[in-house]
């Protein structure tokens, strides 16, 4: 069974780009403190998203008469991971560049793209996705925000939340029902393009435990829309949001939240000159873990290179990955608290501390694990 | 893909040479001659051998799945260990015996080992040589042939490997066949299958497989000798895995699982066997863990380096 999930390799030409991407992301990560690298995709800079673009590194997929690149998902994959290896701040380009461009090249219209594609990839527009609403977790299908056809287009009413950077964002793609009614399930929904600009449209930030304000309540009151706003076809959001979550879920993302404190926690092991035998061990064993979940998720790429949506793919690698980056919190807590009377810097303590507090959202956004796992179910047989 | 064209013939070759009851009867002591025979005149034992040595010079990446395919059907014969021995026969220029042959890195793990693991002769290592046993009667004072030097790296690495493709090929097959009763097992008038709880089990032990077949073909990808950080990677990944495994295969079984003549409890019981065989998943973590920590290199310029495959 999921005999696509097999060892590949990344083809020299997109390896050949790391050492470019490593440079451009040591100028901002390079000096910075481990805990506030430790924010990974949910750090914000605008000007890096932009130099990004300026040097071809933002939709690397993309066909170059769009501003891409035309590099394939394989090019995309070692930039991404060179990014988050070392925390650079990449939220403002991440939404738009891994699922929203995708979104927009498959489903969209001529117009749409060209509308929107290039400056994309140019770092200069924010995308935030618009799926779950206060009653529609999990069940996505349930959502009630809904788009109503007027004379010159759409209008708009209902709320969404949890929307991750809709504060920095230009644009929202939501799925909203734009016929019938929740009995319809997967029948009539559609997704649009959402200009946040737009009268009617109220974003209110939510701060998150950690202090941080990442995520938010968007308001929809009576907002016009034009016709183009509509992104594919009309009743057809469902199919076309699942193809969405597997750009969502089947990325290097899934397996790295927890890097920076892993790296944080071995270069205080290498100073420190701690080698009792359970902290080798696991150490041994989270490389162990990490270095297979890499080649999973290298094969999921594999999958999306050859133009196929690796769904079920990615769920399992997500759920696989978040149990990873939930563990290496855990595990280093206790390993540095085994030696009491060790002293430990204040930097790698904040970042355990950071980590460990977020950690709990690795396996709900994007999907729980509960869903996740019955996805899986689901790719048996079982269901 | 060319690593299918030598997998395919093998796995119908094992299927037809070797059923559950055959497992069963060489288990039980009963001659495994004629089962040997038929991979003797395979070809399929020189596997590794290179041509002009008269064998078929595959790749150790073509030879993993072969290896898996042992396990999935819980080979009672060392086809896996006898290609690796055949190898390294060729390697020193000598004619490799017939007989089946185990790999153990220490005489003790072969005098030792559980009485299921049959097979005519073992190789070992003691102070960087390699020697054969004849393993009907071994002990710790039987005489034994000297074969050469141990290659590089050790024997250990390629025993856990062989180990490590084990557990995967049988995990595999547990995930089929537990998958398949499920769907097939009813109570509460439905299928245990439908029951949510049972899903996310079976989830779970399908990441536990992937993971572990993954993880084994990263110990054999790229040329010999091999390295040791694949080869931990490979044996620390699957070793973990294989309790979870045999565990849910038992629990969406119930009791049926329990008895003799339920097949699970050949693969489960190997998963158990291989897991601890050649070091297990604390042993491998900690070399890796050792290695890891000698290197200032960070986690993603770590991968990237312990993934790129040196090429022949
Ligand atoms: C940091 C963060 C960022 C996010 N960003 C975005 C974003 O940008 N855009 C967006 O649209 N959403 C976003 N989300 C929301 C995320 O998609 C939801 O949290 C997720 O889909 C789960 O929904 P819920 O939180 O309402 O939980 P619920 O669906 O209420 O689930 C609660 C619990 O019940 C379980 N459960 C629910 N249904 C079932 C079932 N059928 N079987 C078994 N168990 C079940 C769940 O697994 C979970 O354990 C974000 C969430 C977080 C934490």
């Amino acid at each position: 069974m999921f005999e696509t999930l097999s060892l590949q390799t990344i083809p020299p030409e997109d390896e050949a780009l790391r050492p470019i991407i490593r440079a451009l992301a040591a100028e901002v990560a390079d000096g910075v403190a481990a805990d506030v690298r430790a924010r990974s995709w949910q750090g914000f800079d605008s000007a890096f998203s932009r130099r990004l673009g300026a040097e071809g590194f933002i939709g690397l997929t993309l066909p170059k008469r769009y501003g891409g690149s035309e590099r394939g998902p394989f090019a995309r994959f070692v930039v991404v991971e060179e990014l988050l290896g070392v925390g650079a701040p990449v939220a403002a380009h991440w939404i738009a560049d891994r699922q929203s461009a995708p979104l927009i090249l498959n489903f969209g219209t001529e117009e749409q793209r060209q509308h929107y594609l290039p400056p994309i990839c140019r770092g200069e527009l924010c995308f935030c996705i618009g799926m779950s609403e206060p009653g529609s977790g999990s069940d996505l299908a349930s959502v009630r925000t809904r788009a109503d056809r007027t004379a010159g287009g759409w209008r708009l009413n209902g709320q969404k939340i949890w929307t991750t950077n809709a504060p920095h964002s230009d644009y929202m793609i939501a799925l909203v029902r734009t016929s019938g009614g929740a009995e319809d399930r997967h029948d009539g929904l559609s997704q649009l393009i959402v200009d946040l600009k737009a009268p009617g449209v109220v974003v209110r930030p939510i701060v998150d435990l950690a202090g941080d304000a990442h995520f938010a309540e968007v308001f929809f009151d009576d907002v016009d829309l034009p016709a183009e706003a509509l992104i594919g076809v009309e009743g057809e959001g469902w199919r076309q949001v699942n193809a969405e979550l597997a750009f969502e879920r089947s990325g290097p993302e899934r397996i790295y939240s927890s890097i920076v404190l892993l790296d944080a926690w071995l270069t205080h092991l290498r100073r420190s000159g701690v080698a009792t035998e359970a902290t080798v061990r696991l150490a041994g064993r989270f490389t162990a873990r990490l270095a297979t979940l890499r080649a999973m998720s290298i094969a999921c790429t594999g999958q999306l290179a050859r133009g196929e949506s690796p769904v079920i793919e990615a769920s399992l690698v997500k759920d696989l990955g978040t149990s990873l980056e939930q563990d290496i919190p855990q595990a280093i807590a206790d390993d540095l608290a085994s030696r009491p009377d060790d002293a430990v810097d204040g930097e790698l303590l904040r970042t355990l501390a950071y980590v460990t507090q977020v950690a709990p959202s690795f396996s709900l956004r994007g999907g729980t694990r509960e869903i996740l796992r019955g996805i899986i179910a689901r790719g048996m047989g079982l269901r | 893909m060319a690593d299918m064209d030598f997998a395919a013939p093998f796995a119908r070759m094992v299927d037809a040479a070797c059923p559950p009851a055959t497992v069963r009867a060489i288990e039980r002591g009963e001659s495994h001659a004629a089962l040997w025979d038929q991979f003797e005149k395979s070809g399929f034992l020189d596997a590794l051998v290179p041509e002009c040595a008269g064998g078929s010079g595959l790749s150790l990446a073509q030879v993993g799945p072969l290896i898996q395919t042992a396990g999935r059907h819980a080979l009672p014969l060392p086809v896996g260990d006898t290609m690796i021995a055949r190898w390294l026969f060729a390697m020193l220029g000598k004619a490799a015996p017939h007989d089946a042959i185990l790999l153990a890195s220490t005489r003790a793990a072969l005098t030792r080992r559980p009485p299921t693991e049959v097979a005519d002769l073992g190789l070992f290592e003691n102070g960087g040589e390699l020697y054969l046993a004849a393993l009907a009667g071994l002990s710790d004072e039987t005489p034994v042939e000297h074969v050469g030097p141990v290659p590089e790296g050790g024997l250990r690495l390629l025993a856990a490997l062989v180990r490590a493709a084990s557990i995967a090929g049988a995990a595999g097959a547990l995930l089929d066949r537990t998958v398949r009763y499920a769907n097939e097992r009813v109570q509460f008038g439905r299928a245990i299958g439908k029951q949510q709880a049972v899903q996310q089990q079976l989830a779970v032990m399908a990441e536990q497989c992937v993971a572990a077949r993954v993880a084994s073909e990263i110990g054999f990808a790229g040329p010999l000798p091999l390295r040791p950080e694949a080869v931990a990677i490979a044996k620390a990944v699957t070793s973990a895995a294989a309790p979870v495994v045999a565990a849910t295969a038992h629990a969406v079984h119930g009791a049926i699982g329990i008895s003799e003549e339920c097949d699970i409890q050949l693969l489960t019981r190997r998963l158990h066997q291989w897991r601890i065989s050649e070091g297990s998943e604390a042993y491998w973590e900690g070399r890796l863990g050792t290695a890891r920590l000698a290197d200032v290199a960070s986690s993603v310029d770590w991968l990237v380096a312990a993934s790129s495959v040196p090429s022949r």
